[in-house]
This record gives structure tokens, sequence and C-alpha cells, in this order.
């Protein structure tokens, strides 16, 4: 019967190379790399500029030794004089229709059909292969509504005045040490611009993929949810399996003006590293959201499966007053995987309201820390907070943490916290077991239904590619 | 049906049956009566296969196949069903979706239809019926929430959908009160059948004037002291178990 340590065995089905031909930045991280990359990008004086600050202020962080060293998370120090900050297929596509075989490939292996008679109904896809946006789905049935969706570097060409306005508007440079550092050398990802009123008819979803085998992943997703329009977006991600650790830094920045609503969803499901703890994604994440407008609405789910080390903390801002912000999270560990996330609920208006349910589940030698902040500032009247976070533990060598801060500024303010920790019991086991089930199907009916929260905030399809994703993960990990 | 020979099993290290001998027809009601720990949940864990337990030596032979060597879902398969005393809550799981994977996983290992959902729901539905349950329960979490009571209807509703061979029912009437006694004890008596077989294991003859046994076992210190008709119930009930135990150490 299998063991709690055999779990980081089961198989990591994304872990293939695409063989092409790639261009890379030359290696090494100075001003002359920042200017290489906007050249690259045929990019406007204002973006270089801002990177170019950037970059001065990432190197003032380096010089002083400021990269974050608080989160419950330990690996090697990363040489970032000596990284490869950019790398794109040689070809570069003038339409879909003229995407690498290869490349279209990938994401059909991948359950991403690009193609026009196979794509997923109801969903737009945007496609980024290591540095850069491969294609993008669905953009003439979305343009007719006069949604924007499709590549950052598009965006920056096509429309200049809304990244010169909301670039860096929520996660400015200055704001960590791995904002810095993405805001200097990021090459692309994705931007979407819902204007007034409409309600966006698709599922937006973004694909990352990893490819390159020694370059850095960084990229940028600013998406912009006008007076009252409603957007659903996904992100998914995957890297082949290599021995050596990738760096992944990216931002993702979300505006909702009054009335909108921005559903944020992810599964991330990085390379891992193997059964040893070798390799695997640093997944260096800031994402955070801006409910800026009257109530406004920002729900982030998120389904982390992947990485070697997670550190992410998809936040809200909610500023306008009545917003509402949520999180919900489930986080898998296993193997010597480490995660260390949650969110920040900063309540600025009067009536603003916050919801976060964490669920962290730890396996083999997972390490899974919930680190989250609620905070209410003094103009927050009202203000509203519940955080449920729960931790499940399988097998004895693993690890679960939860720390939550608050600080309160408003006594009107109103918080309620829950967690607890359990581990999967053999009670519950053998009674299903006595039931008929296999001790496979147990682990992963009680599972399921510790996730459960999270998994129905997502749309349909993914919540059973979420669920798929955890048994495969999981798979063999209980005996 | 099951065939019990010496059968000797510890938990925790202590062992608690100490040399069971049972022969069940099919079609019979068998009684296992016995004071507070003389071994009845750790018969009927044992025989359901629950991993804590231990067997020592004996057997248990299922129309003549080895029960022993099977782990609990082959055990299940093969058509052995507990009622649990104590059901575990599951949180987030539905109990119809539980009740179907349950279902489905007896019918794929006997080369039967798997039921979908519409299929399920109707057949709970019918058959919740029989227990009284409202079946808006079933749309809750496993087990959460429910009263004592709802428990374990709850319990013999599963007995009912799986149909199997050999039921043990583990303390069915434990904390109930009259109402939900004669609701369940109604339950087991609609599933009796020429081809089934009960194992009710009971600290009191309550349930018995209702589920009228046809063997009545007495179990104390981990041995069948003394079996007989449905009058051996009367007859502790009466007396209590003092006298039983002297037959088993008639030297003391």
């Amino acid at each position: 019967m299998a063991t709690p340590e055999s779990l980081a065995q089961s198989e990591y089905k994304y872990g293939f190379v695409t063989d092409i031909e790639e261009e890379t930045a030359p290696r090494g991280l100075t001003e002359d790399t920042i200017r290489w990359i906007s050249a690259k990008k045929n990019e406007p004086e204002f973006m270089l500029e801002w990177r170019l600050r950037a970059f001065k202020h990432f190197m003032t962080l380096v010089e002083k030794h400021q990269e974050p060293k608080w989160a419950n998370v330990h690996y090697p120090a990363i040489d970032f004089a000596n990284g490869v900050y950019y790398a794109a297929p040689k070809k570069t596509p003038a339409s879909l229709e003229d995407v690498d075989a290869e490349i279209l490939s990938t994401y059909e292996k991948l359950g991403i059909p690009l193609e026009e008679q196979k794509r997923l109904a109801g969903v737009a896809v945007d496609a980024v292969f290591d540095s850069v946006s491969v294609a993008t789905t669905f953009k003439e049935t979305l343009g007719k509504q006069g949604i924007i969706f499709g590549s950052f570097a598009d965006a920056v060409q096509e429309h200049p005045d809304l990244i010169k306005k909301y670039l860096g508007s929520v996660v400015p440079y200055t704001d960590n040490f791995y904002a810095a550092l993405n805001a200097a050398v990021f090459s692309d990802g994705s931007f979407c611009y819902i204007p007034k009123g409409v309600r966006c008819p698709l599922e937006l979803s973004t694909y990352f993929r990893i490819n390159a085998a020694e370059s850095g992943q960084f990229e940028r997703t600013l998406l912009i949810a006008d007076e009252g329009s409603y957007v659903s977006y996904l992100e998914g991600c995957s890297a082949p399996m290599r021995d050596t650790n990738q760096l992944h830094a990216a931002v993702v920045e979300l505006v909702a003006m009054e009335n909108a609503e921005i559903k944020y969803s992810t599964i991330q499901n990085w390379y891992p590293g193997d059964e040893n703890g070798v390799g695997g994604i640093f997944n260096f994440v800031t994402k955070r959201a801006k409910a800026a407008g009257n109530n406004s609405k920002i729900s982030w789910t998120q389904v982390e499966t992947g990485s070697a080390i997670t550190w992410k903390y998809p936040s809200v801002l909610l500023q306008g007053d009545n917003s509402i912000g949520e999180f919900y999270s489930v986080a898998l560990t296993r193997g010597y995987q480490q995660a260390d996330t949650g969110t920040k609920m900063t309540h600025l208006g009067a009536n603003t309201r916050s919801k976060i349910i964490s669920k962290g589940i730890s396996a083999g030698h997972g390490s899974n820390t919930y680190r989250g902040l609620v905070k209410v500032m003094p103009k927050a009247a009202n203000a509203r907070n519940f955080t449920q976070c729960d931790s499940l533990l399988i097998g004895d060598q693993c690890g679960a943490h939860t720390v939550p801060y608050v600080e309160v500024q408003n006594s009107t303010a109103h918080l309620e916290h829950e967690a607890f920790t359990s581990k999967v019991s053999e009670e519950q086991l053998f009674y299903c077991r006595q039931r008929g089930m296999s001790s496979e199907d147990a682990n992963s009916l009680i599972i399921n239904g510790f996730c459960k929260e999270v998994f129905q905030q997502l749309p349909f399809e993914f919540a059973v590619e979420a669920t798929r994703l955890l048994e495969v993960s999981l798979e063999g990990s209980v005996g | 049906m099951l065939e019990i020979r010496n059968l000797t099993a510890s938990v925790g290290g202590v062992q608690v049956l100490n040399g069971i001998n049972l022969s069940i027809q099919p079609g019979t009601v068998h009684a296992i009566m016995g004071p507070n720990g003389s071994g009845k949940s750790t018969l009927s864990n044992v025989l359901a296969g629950h991993p804590q337990y231990t067997v020592n030596s004996g057997e248990a032979l299922l129309d003549g196949v080895d029960l022993l060597s099977m782990p609990p879902e082959e055990r299940a398969r093969a058509g052995i069903f507990l009622c649990f005393q104590h059901p575990v809550e599951i949180p987030g799981v539905r109990m119809d979706h539980f009740m179907r994977a349950g279902y489905n996983a007896i019918h794929k290992s006997r080369g039967l239809d798997e039921a979908d959902p519409i299929q399920f729901d109707r057949m709970l539905k019918e058959t919740s019926k029989i227990v009284e349950i409202d079946p808006t329960l079933l749309k809750r979490s496993v087990n959460d929430g429910f009263s004592g009571g709802e428990k374990k209807r709850n319990e013999i509703l599963q007995m009912a959908m799986l149909a199997p061979k050999l039921s043990i029912l583990d303390e069915p009437d434990s904390g109930l009160d009259v109402d939900s006694l004669r609701i369940v004890a109604e339950g087991i008596n609609q599933l009796r059948s020429p081809d089934k077989a009960v194992v009710l294991i009971t600290h009191y003859q309550r349930i018995l004037h209702y589920v009228v046994p046809d063997v009545v076992n007495v179990l104390i210190n981990g041995r069948i002291v003394k079996s007989g008709g449905e009058e051996l119930a009367a007859e502790i009930e009466a007396n209590g178990y003092e006298g039983l135990d002297q037959a088993l150490h008639p030297s003391s």
C-alpha cells in the first residue's frame, strides 16, 4: 500500500519540453538588459523610463539585501546578476495561423487547443510562451463589445494611454523586491479592459508556459473593469521538469470601478520539483486588486498545487464604499514543496466587507503557511471581515502554520476568525471503505470535501480540472 | 452464510475477543447481547475489517470465503455492511454523494450498472421512506449536524440502499427515543429476507421487542457463553448478566 513518502512520485503530466528555437537576452542584469528588452518590444519612451526607474530601485534593494526573508520558506540565494531575463520563440507570428506548429501542439497537450475548430467553447485564451504572448483567441468577438483582451505588449502599442494610466497604479514598482524586479524586466503578459456596463460574455483566460531552460518568467497582467462591468478571468500555468530552479516573478494588477466586479481564478501547476525536492519553480508573485469604486467587488480564487516554493498574497484594497473583497484558496504542498500564501484585505471605505477562506493541505514533507492581514483604516466605518483558515495534514512529516495579522483603526469594525487543523482520520477512511470505496477514492472524497467551499467558486470546467489535479497530485499519497 | 471459528482479536495490544464461535444461516436475525466491555463492538469492527483491530487467530468465512484477509472495501463488496454505532462526520461531502460513491463502487465490483445522479436520487427518495428521513437532510454533509436519531436512521437507509448479504448492526438502538426506535426497528424488519442475515448487537432487550431475533447469543469476556431463542433475552432483562457470567466461570 502507498505510504505518505510515495506521494511525491505521482506523475507531473506537464513536464515535457517543446523543441523550438528561442531567442534569449544576454545573461545578466544591467541597465543594458532593460534597454535590450524594451527595444525588443519596440516600446515607447515612457515604458523604458518606468522600467529604468524600477531597475534603479531594484538595484538599491539588492545592495541593501532587501530580499524578503520573513516568509516561512527556505531556499538557496538567487544569483540575480547572472540570470536570463528574456526568452521568446524566434519566429513571431503575425496571426494565429502563423503560430509555430510545435507551440500549437504544446498547448493542445496542455488541454488548451488554440486552433479555431478545437477551441474551448465560452473561453477566450491568451497563450503566453516563456516571455511572450503567442496567440489570443476570440479577439474579434470580444472586440465587438469594446472589450480589449490580448498581450500586454500589444496593449502598450495600441492603448498606451490606458497603460500609462493604470500600470503600477495598484502594485507600484516600489512595492516589494520582486515587484521591482518584475517592473524592470517583464516582457509580456495579458491586458484586459472591459468597457462601462459590459458583462464579458466569455471566460477570459491566460495560460502561462515556461519552456526555456534557464530563463525566468516575468509577466505582468493588468485588468481593468470599468463602471458597472463584469468579468471572470482565469489563469493556468505549467513548466517542464528540470533539475534546476527557475524563477517566476509575476505581477497582477486589477482595478474595479464603481459597481464593477472581477472574479479572478488561478490554477497554479508549475513544476514542483522531484521527490527529493530537486528542481521546480520559485513562484514569487505579487497580486493585488483595487476595488476603486463604490459597490465594486473583487474575488480571488486560487488552487495552488505546483511550484517548489509559492510566495503569494492576492490582496484587495477596499477603497470604494460598500466594496467587497474575497479570497478563496486551496494550497497543496507535497514532496518538499513549500507554500507561504494568504491575502491582505485593506479596508479603506465605509461598509466594506471581506471574506477569506483558506484551505491548506500538507502531505509528504510539504510545508504550508497561511499568512494574512486584515487591516481596517480609520475611515472604514462598519467594516466586516470573516476569516476561516483550515489545514489538513496527510502523514506525519508535513507541517501547517497559520499566521493571521489584524490591524484595526476603527472601533465599528467587526472581525471573525476561525481556524482548525485536522488529519484525514482513520475513522473517516474506514467509514468510506466500509461502504465499498477504495482507499484512494475515500481519500479524494474527503479531501475534495475539505476544499469544497473554494472549488465552488471556480467556473464549472475549471472546478472539474481542479478536482482532477488534486487527485493526480495526491495519487498514492495516503496508505 | 457466516461461519466464525475460534476467533481471537486485540485492540490497542489488549486481547478482547477470546475465541468466538458463531454460525449464522441465511434468513436469520442473530442478536448478540452482553455487558459493557464484553467485546460486542470489537466483534463488529473485526468482521468489517477496521485497521485498528488485530486478528490473532481463528477464521471467519462468508459463504466459504475467507473474510479476514480482505481489506474493508472488499468485504463491503462481498456483502458485509456495518451499521456504525457512532457514524463519523465528513465535512464538505454531501451525504447523497457519499452514498452514491459507495453504491457505485459496490456495483462496479460486481459488474453491475452504476447509477447516475438522477437515477440514484430517485432510488434514494423512494428508499428514504422506509426510515422516514427527510430527503433534504441527504443534501447536507455526511452526518454533519445530524441528531442521534437521524444518524441511526441514516445508517439503516444506507443498509437499504446497499442491500447487503450480512448486516452487522452495532447498537442501532443506543440513544434513541421511542419513536426513533420504532422507525429504526421497522426499517430493519422491512429489510429481513430469506437470503439475507442480520447480526444485531445490543445492550438492552428493548429493540428485540420490535425486531424479534431467531437466535440470542450472550457475549461475555470475549466469548459467546450462551445461545438460545428470544426467551433468553427476557431472562437477561429479568436477571442481568451475572448468572451467565457464572456459567462461564463455574469455579468462581
